[in-house]
């Protein structure tokens, strides 16, 4: 049976008829086999562009179509969707992206519209050998996988939860929190971290819905969206979470005390220790490190002390299975490690401390609490605040760090407050973007803090005059003066930047994710998709995708839930059918496709000596095809005939 | 012993005049760790000094047509002074990076029956040391242990500017870690790698005085009892000029300054005569003597 094509040229408003002439196309493919129409629009995305297409294909019976519009992206749903309302399977339209590959690379007008004459042409060419495909439904699991426990994924948790949905909750250390737990206050509003985040750390503790993991890390993530599996492997506590009722009395009774991570090693933990007393979940943990009975077999004392015989030396590593149908990212970032900028003196000069240090320092229930003072145990007479360390820095990250300029001004907030200290801020630029941030930045313009505007070259301890001697000397140029400065300072306080997680390439690979060229999570569009991924039914949210405040991370985090109750309220998923198909009479049974799926989508069935495609698991990545030496798999809708008919059109 | 790569010597020329003991102690160590250095035949100016900055394109030439008659001789390039391998490294990165760059460069060496394919790596004689011959066996060769001996171990700017591939840029490490292989006592230096003037002192003495003052108020300080150089220009600008900074700042140092070679020949156990220990205006006599005794 011959095709009846019709062709519709999109000028898509100036996008593309800027340097392509649309009409010409239109016409042009008027001349090219099968095409009953062609047309030029001026947005054929729109509701009267959709309908003259499906009054088309009504009307002049046409039984394919293709768009010369954008990148099949955004818009291949939609013409997919006109063209199946009017009666043809969806799989019978083509997209021909004449924009992104055509007008958007370049001013030659005459080129652009004999190239984008070309791409229609391969397109109707290609469209003659589509064939009608279904598109599959399986079930959706409703069960959600949350792995990060700091603020986005305790966001995103109770969200989910309270709608009555199970969320497994996934935390590599011992309590929930992130850094926020160890905060003092927060930007612009000045709001105690502890008491706006403890109450919600409850709750996650608390909810019945919620399955909180802490100390354990997902090992590995298969499957496809509504039918995940997640392997989660929980390390031992040595404390039994059922029987223990967080009473501390080993805490207190331990007689080996080593720096406390959680206060950045300036105070002191326990070697059985929770890392804030209001930890989430509040069982201890035992540090098999230093733990003297696992060093040295001795000890025991905390078992001795238990109230609750909760004590278990013997306690192992578990790996558990769960099944679940989509899942978020939270896993957050880390801080940018300064002692890589040697000429800042960090771990050389004892008081060049870091902006989390300073949390710490701050903080009430910190090591000194809340006294802010220097190494010696005094309060600090001058402090400089060095904001962009690690950031916006070419021999580091190119990237602005954008929670650093707001916390620098609470920084300088907070010494002012504390202490009788002169407070000096070296920035590169101010920004203060946010509802409030501006507002801020002023009350601290009128609070009498000097702001330097230049980055700073060096600290150094080496004095040129008497002023300088004991004292930290913080040169930068300011931009302002047009001059170096030297400033004698007592403390100074590095505002780091923000980068990947260390583990950001693992955990990456274990969920079939990609990264953007900083290291950070991809999202799927960083506007219109920016907590979905490539990867159909896992989101990311929080600063694991790019460096994040708190107000914007709970925002994140709210929405990747957002996007996950939706698809868990469609109660299936659709699943695309541009899949591998085995050709069973060509198959010869060699096996290679099975070695190289990256999804284990294949197996071997030994009666038939055949490869079988499970179909559900795979997500048509192509590599079967091309590896395949028979040529006995092929991919739906990119069918050996489709492509081969597009390049010789295109080659014509 | 196994044997080493054998390297092109480099001297350039301010060890052919004023530095002559870097040169001399330089032969002398590379002996002692068997370190091959035949000098590279025919070599010219490297391009340095204020060349570079008035004549851009000839001053890489001159560097390129070093780094060709190095590749003639299938050998990498070693060099003492760091403006030498800072000038020489810059032609060799610029023209693998600038395709019209080696054009215009290969040209100009094809008039002069030269070619360059870009084959040769050009490397500072204290990194070779350190990296190539290593701890162990500079400990194995150590006669005469520095012990105690605090030493002020000054990089300049050149030696890991701007490219940074053999140390930190801002705070190197590799002179301090030799020095401790040694027996010596490298002190706290933080100005290590700070500017000591260059050719200031020549054309804006002022500052290059004033520069020269800091450094050698932060060795005193820090309890230096003599300076290590690793540049010619460094250690001409901190010995010989000492005098005129006490004169301008009624300051009185008389701090020796030594070239890292030189501190080496000592611990290998060889006399102050055959390493140029006699030749400096700062007599280092009361600091090296008690090394030159075999114990």
């Amino acid at each position: 049976m011959t095709e009846k094509i019709g062709v519709y040229v999109c000028h898509c408003g100036t996008n593309i008829a800027r340097v392509v002439d649309c009409k010409s196309v239109a016409e042009y493919a008027k001349t090219l086999p099968n095409v009953t129409v062609a047309r030029d629009y001026q947005y054929t995305c729109s509701d009267p562009g959709q309908e003259m297409i499906r009054k088309d294909i009504q009307e002049l019976e046409l039984t394919r179509v293709v768009v010369a519009s954008c990148s099949p992206l955004m818009h291949e749903p939609t013409f997919r969707r006109t063209v199946q309302d009017a009666g043809l399977n969806p799989f019978l339209f083509q997209m021909a992206n004449i924009r992104e590959q055509c007008s958007w690379i370049t001013d030659n007008k005459e080129l652009a519209t004999d190239r984008a004459k070309a791409i229609v042409r391969a397109a109707v060419s290609r469209v003659n050998f589509n064939e009608p495909l279904e598109v599959k439904r399986v079930p959706m699991n409703p069960d959600v996988l949350i792995v990060g426990g700091g603020i986005t994924g305790i966001e995103a948790a109770l969200q989910i939860a309270d709608s009555g949905k199970k969320v497994y909750l996934v935390e590599k250390e011992p309590t929930i929190g992130g850094y926020m737990a160890r905060f003092d206050k927060t930007f612009p509003t000045l709001d105690c971290a502890a008491c706006i985040l403890t109450p919600k750390m409850v709750s996650v503790g608390q909810h019945k819905n919620i399955e909180l993991m802490s100390y354990s890390d997902v090992v590995d993530f298969s499957g496809y969206v509504g039918n995940f599996k997640a392997r989660i492997r929980k390390r031992p506590r040595y404390v039994d979470e059922e029987k223990c009722t967080g009473c501390g009395q080993c805490e207190q009774k331990c007689p080996l005390s080593v720096p406390s991570e959680f206060d950045c090693g300036l105070g002191k933990r326990k070697a059985i220790y929770r890392p804030f007393p209001q930890a989430v979940p509040s069982t201890p943990v035992i540090d098999r490190e230093h733990c003297l009975y696992f060093t040295k077999g001795v000890c025991r004392v905390c078992e001795k002390f238990c109230p609750r015989g909760a004590i278990d030396f013997n306690q192992e590593e578990k790996t558990i299975e769960v099944p679940v149908g989509s899942a978020i990212l939270a896993t957050g970032s880390d801080l940018f490690d300064p002692s890589l900028i040697k000429e800042y003196g960090y771990g050389r000069l004892p008081n060049v401390i870091t902006s989390l240090e300073f949390e710490r320092l701050t903080h009430a229930s910190g090591p000194t609490g809340g006294k802010i003072v220097l190494k010696n145990g005094k309060p600090p007479e001058s402090v400089a605040i060095i904001h962009c360390v690690g950031s916006r820095d070419t021999n580091y990250n190119e990237y602005c760090s954008r929670v650093c300029c707001m916390y620098s001004l609470k920084t300088a907030h907070l010494v002012g407050e504390k202490t009788e200290a002169r407070v000096y801020e070296f920035y590169i630029d101010m920004r203060a973007f946010g509802k409030g941030y501006e507002e801020f930045y002023k009350r601290l313009l009128e609070e009498d803090v000097t702001f330097i505007r230049g980055r700073v070259a060096e600290i150094t301890d080496v004095a040129q005059k008497e002023t300088e001697k004991g004292k930290l000397i913080a040169v930068a140029e300011d931009t302002l003066l047009g001059m170096v400065r030297r400033i004698p300072v007592d403390m100074v306080i590095l505002s780091l930047g923000l980068t990947p997680r260390n583990d950001a390439i693992e955990v990456a690979r274990t969920f079939s994710i990609s990264r953007s060229k900083d290291g950070f999570f991809l999202e799927k569009h960083p506007k219109l998709a920016p907590v979905s991924t490539a990867a159909d039914g896992i989101f990311v949210a929080g600063a694991c995708q790019g460096p994040k405040d708190i107000p914007d991370s709970v925002a994140q985090g709210a929405a990747a839930a957002a996007n996950v109750l939706s698809l868990i309220d469609r109660k299936e998923v659709e699943l695309e059918p541009t899949i591998a198909t085995i050709n069973e009479e060509a198959c010869s049974g060699c096996r290679i496709c099975i070695s190289l799926c990256p999804y284990h989508a294949i197996t071997h069935d030994e009666e038939r000596r055949i490869a079988v495609i499970t179909e559900a698991l795979c997500k048509g990545c192509g590599v079967c095809i091309a590896a395949c030496p028979s040529g006995a798999i092929e991919q739906q809708n990119f069918t050996n005939r489709q492509l081969f008919a597009e390049v010789e059109a295109v080659c014509s | 012993m196994q044997a080493r790569a054998e390297f092109s010597y480099y001297p350039g020329c301010s060890v052919e005049g004023m530095n002559k003991a870097y040169d001399k102690s330089a032969r002398v160590v590379c002996e002692a760790l068997s370190i091959d250095l035949a000098e590279l035949n025919d070599w010219n100016c490297c391009g340095a000094s204020a060349y570079m900055s008035i004549r851009e394109l000839r001053a890489h030439l001159l560097s390129a047509r070093n780094l060709a008659l190095a590749e003639k001789e299938k050998k990498d390039l070693v060099v003492v002074c760091p403006a030498c391998l800072t000038t020489l490294a810059k032609t060799n990165h610029y023209l693998k990076e600038d395709s019209g760059f080696k054009r215009t460069i290969s040209a100009a060496l094809k008039a002069a029956d030269l070619q360059y394919m870009g084959s040769v790596k050009v490397r500072h004689l204290i990194e070779i040391i350190v990296n190539e011959v290593g701890e162990q066996e500079i400990k194995a060769k150590v006669k005469r242990k520095l012990s105690g001996l605090k030493v002020a171990p000054y990089y300049g700017c050149q030696l890991t500017r701007p490219f940074g591939e053999i140390d930190d840029k801002e705070f190197p490490t590799m002179f301090d870690k030799l020095l401790q292989w040694i027996g010596a006592q490298p002190v706290n230096f933080p100005l290590k790698a700070k500017c000591c003037g260059g050719l200031l002192m020549m054309t804006n003495e002022d500052v290059g005085l004033e520069l020269n003052r800091t450094l050698l108020n932060c060795a005193a300080e820090n309890g230096a009892e003599c300076l290590g150089t690793l540049c010619p220009l460094c250690h001409m600008n901190l010995e010989t000029y000492q005098d005129s900074v006490n004169k301008k700042f009624g300051t009185d140092y008389k701090i020796p300054t030594l070239y890292f070679t030189q501190l080496l020949g000592l611990a290998f156990g060889y006399s102050r005569k055959i390493l140029g220990i006699n030749e400096e205006l700062i007599p280092s006599q009361q600091i090296t003597e008690k090394y030159a005794k075999v114990v």
